[in-house]
């Protein structure tokens, strides 16, 4: 169990339900950070935190957070990560990972439409929201990072899952631009695109190849916060297959079935 | 992410359902069975599956060191627990921790020996998980002092195959709890267990060794010198005979005061007696001739030539995990892999038992390396539970080479447990014939009427319930 030897900022990471969430929570812990973590109400929350604390034996803060409450959301920012307890002020996070993500399958968004929304109120709405409210507070504080697990699903529109891939490529997009702003005041935003990742959304479907384990994809994120990058492909060789996927002409593109 | 490739014109079954076909196999490498595996990230998941009628049964994995098909379930669904592997509490006063079952012994004795606690019944590997560990009952080099896991298991909740969930102990539902403590998972999953740690002040231990120059002087120094150790096991020669029958390196241990440690060592330092990941693997399988006659001889005069009695200070992990430093050390059993052959033999004919076997090993010239004895203590409560009053012999068989007819020699390995009212451990076992399981296990019919209880359909099943008849003639 690792003993913190040097107290370092707060991270704080959206969604560590999720298997990527939970595992870049482990690292940053591991690596002294006090966490406040958030995830959908429920046991599986406070057992992940338990988990956590025990393993790390680090601080950890977890917060009941319901993704599809938007715009509440950046009060909910303001009151625990910015104020804390009425007339104190909190020490802005040394950084945010967002992991959290909504991806239904493809025919049901086309079909459902509140389904649809649903995910777009997630993926698009809430991100959006959260980027903005952390980007306000590590603006003013003039240092930091914020990182989002986006997907190269955004890469491009593929028929098989375009849906989904626009949110991914909405917040790609978004990044994008909080990247230059950002970058002037010398905070990191790091936008971490994961292909196939090995969780019980890729288990069992045909297709999947070269799963990366949810640490793994943990280990890319803490490396390229750490080194300030931009725009991350894990495992690499993604970065390769999307370019491939990107230069197909439109009229071949059409005649093929991604 | 997306599936590239596929047009979507199958429908997926839901999340919790999805399964992968695969072929698995035990650390034995023998049986290999094509199962359907699940592997559910959330409770709400695991209840959808053993819910569903998807598959005809199903059994729950872990980390999958048992030798044979014990976690197998060829042609139906095997349920791995990995991702619901969350440590919930600890209590500092009593030293009992709370976690699921897919915990492993090396993840909490990673988090626990630098607070001095330790894994208080540890087999020969610490790469298994706590539920494992319930289901086989696992014992360690100490049971003749502190009995086997259950002894240390306080309570436990159980997915039952209606779907209801058991809290067990020793006051509740006592009788699921003995069932299921060496019952092989058949009574349903066990979700999350409280188990009291030991508490300990240094991460090191005294190891003893003792020379024996046969079978008769390693059972006295046995009877006579175990009371002064914590820790007691001997290394085998099997392949000594006459005289030097059963000769043996007795290695006994009791963890280190800080004051046995050098100075460097005590303070903060005092538990840093375990080392993390394996250092070294085994990159390849052996081709299967290395592993013969010659080389085992040679390689079993060395042991014992280097070896001297006294005494050693050394870190937990050496003591313990002896084969943990080396990863997939199994391979150097070849791709045909090896079985491991475990029994116990009682009193009061251990010495004729244990010479028996050793006699027919030796006069079959079958070369076994890590041969290993021990003499139990009390036995526990556990339904199927394999430690008892006695000796226990392991050892293991190549499959290829002299063993390739091991199970042939398996069962005359049998016929001598048998005859001297033994048994053999389920959790290495690939051979067992179903009728030795009455009289190897006396207490099967009480277990068999706790199955009725709470699986009256057979749900849960595995290639080696099936294999044993362990739930009764079909």
């Amino acid at each position: 169990m690792a003993t913190p030897s040097s107290q370092r900022g707060r991270v704080v990471v959206f969604g560590v339900t999720s298997p990527i969430g939970r595992a870049v929570a482990a690292r940053f812990a591991r690596d002294g950070h006090p966490l406040v973590v958030t995830g959908r109400p429920g046991p599986e929350l406070d057992r992940i935190a338990s988990d956590l604390r025990l393993r790390t034996g680090q601080t950890v803060e977890a917060h009941g957070v319901d993704a599809l409450s938007r715009a509440e959301l950046a009060d909910w920012w303001r009151k625990t990560c910015v104020e804390g307890e009425p007339g104190q002020s909190l020490e802005p996070p040394e950084g945010v990972v967002v992991c959290w993500g909504d991806m239904p399958e493809q025919d049901e968004g086309q079909r459902e439409a509140a389904r649809l929304c649903q995910m777009i109120d997630v993926n698009v709405a809430a991100t959006f929201v959260v980027m903005e409210a952390v980007a306000a507070t590590l603006e003013a504080a003039g240092r930091g990072f914020l990182c989002v697990v986006t997907s190269v699903a955004g890469d491009r529109g593929r028929p098989s899952n375009y849906l989904y891939g626009a949110t991914k490529a909405a917040q790609s997009t978004a990044l994008e631009g909080m990247r230059v702003r950002l970058g002037k005041r010398g905070v990191a935003v790091v936008d971490v695109r994961p292909g196939f990742v090995d969780t019980g959304l890729t288990w069992g479907r045909p297709g999947v190849f070269l799963a990366a384990s949810p640490d793994s994809v943990a280990a890319s994120i803490e490396r390229a916060v750490r080194k300030g990058r931009g725009v991350v492909y894990t495992p690499f060789f993604w970065r390769f297959i999307m370019l491939a996927i990107r230069m197909i002409p439109g009229p071949l593109f059409r005649r093929l079935s991604l | 992410m997306s599936d590239l490739g596929s047009d979507g014109a199958n429908a997926l079954p839901a999340r919790a359902l999805r399964s992968k076909r695969q072929s698995i196999h035990g650390w034995g490498h023998y049986p290999v069975e094509e199962c359907s595996l699940y592997r559910p990230e959330r409770f709400s998941e695991l209840a959808e599956v053993v819910a569903s009628a998807e598959e005809p049964s199903l059994i729950a994995r872990g980390l999958g060191r048992s030798y044979g098909d014990a976690s197998l379930n060829g042609g139906g669904g095997v349920v791995l627990s990995e991702r619901l592997d969350r440590i919930l509490d600890f209590d500092r006063e009593t030293g009992v921790v709370w976690c699921e079952a897919a915990v492993s012994l090396a993840e909490l004795i990673d988090v626990f020996l630098p607070q001095g606690y330790f894994f208080p019944v540890t087999p020969g590997t610490k790469w298994i998980s706590l539920g494992g560990a319930i289901a086989a009952d696992v014992h360690g080099k100490n049971h003749h002092r502190d009995g086997s896991l259950s002894n240390w298991l306080e309570e436990f909740r159980l997915l039952t195959a209606s779907g209801e969930v058991l809290r067990c102990s020793r006051e509740e539902n006592a009788d699921v709890f003995w069932a299921t403590a060496g019952g092989m998972g058949l009574t349903g999953i066990v979700l999350d267990a409280r188990l009291r740690l030991k508490k300990i002040d240094t991460g090191f231990v005294n190891v003893d060794y003792e020379k024996a120059p046969n079978l008769d002087a390693a059972l006295e120094s046995f009877l006579l010198r175990d009371e002064a150790y914590d820790y007691s096991v001997a290394w085998i020669d099997t392949m000594a005979s006459g005289s030097k029958l059963g000769r043996s390196v007795l290695m006994r241990a009791n963890f280190a005061g800080e004051s046995d440690l050098p100075a460097n060592r005590r303070g903060d330092r005092r538990f840093e007696g375990v080392s993390g990941m394996p250092s070294v693997a085994v990159p390849f399988h052996f081709p299967s001739a290395t592993l013969n006659n010659w080389t085992l001889k040679l390689f079993n005069e060395f042991f014992w030539g280097v070896h001297r009695d006294g005494r050693v200070l050394a870190g937990a992990d050496r003591f313990f995990y002896p084969l943990d430093t080396v990863h997939h050390w199994n391979r150097v059993y070849g791709t045909q892999g090896a079985i491991q052959y475990q029994a116990v033999i009682p009193p009061p004919h251990e010495r004729e038992g244990l010479a028996a076997m050793l006699e027919l090993l030796s006069r079959k010239k079958l070369p076994s390396f890590l041969a290993v004895l021990k003499p139990f203590g009390p036995k526990g409560d556990g339904l199927l539970s394999f430690p008892r009053p006695g000796y226990t012999l392991s050892i293991d068989l190549p499959v290829s080479g002299g063993g390739g007819d091991f199970p042939a020699i398996a069962r005359e390995l049998d016929e001598v447990v048998l005859r001297f009212g033994g048994s053999v451990y389920l959790a290495k076992d690939s051979c067992l014939h179903p009728d030795s399981i009455e009289s190897m296990y006396p207490q099967i019919a009480t277990f068999r009427d706790v199955l009725q209880r709470v699986d009256p359909e057979r749900r849960f099943q595995s290639s080696l319930s099936r294999r044993l008849e362990l739930a009764g003639k079909a």
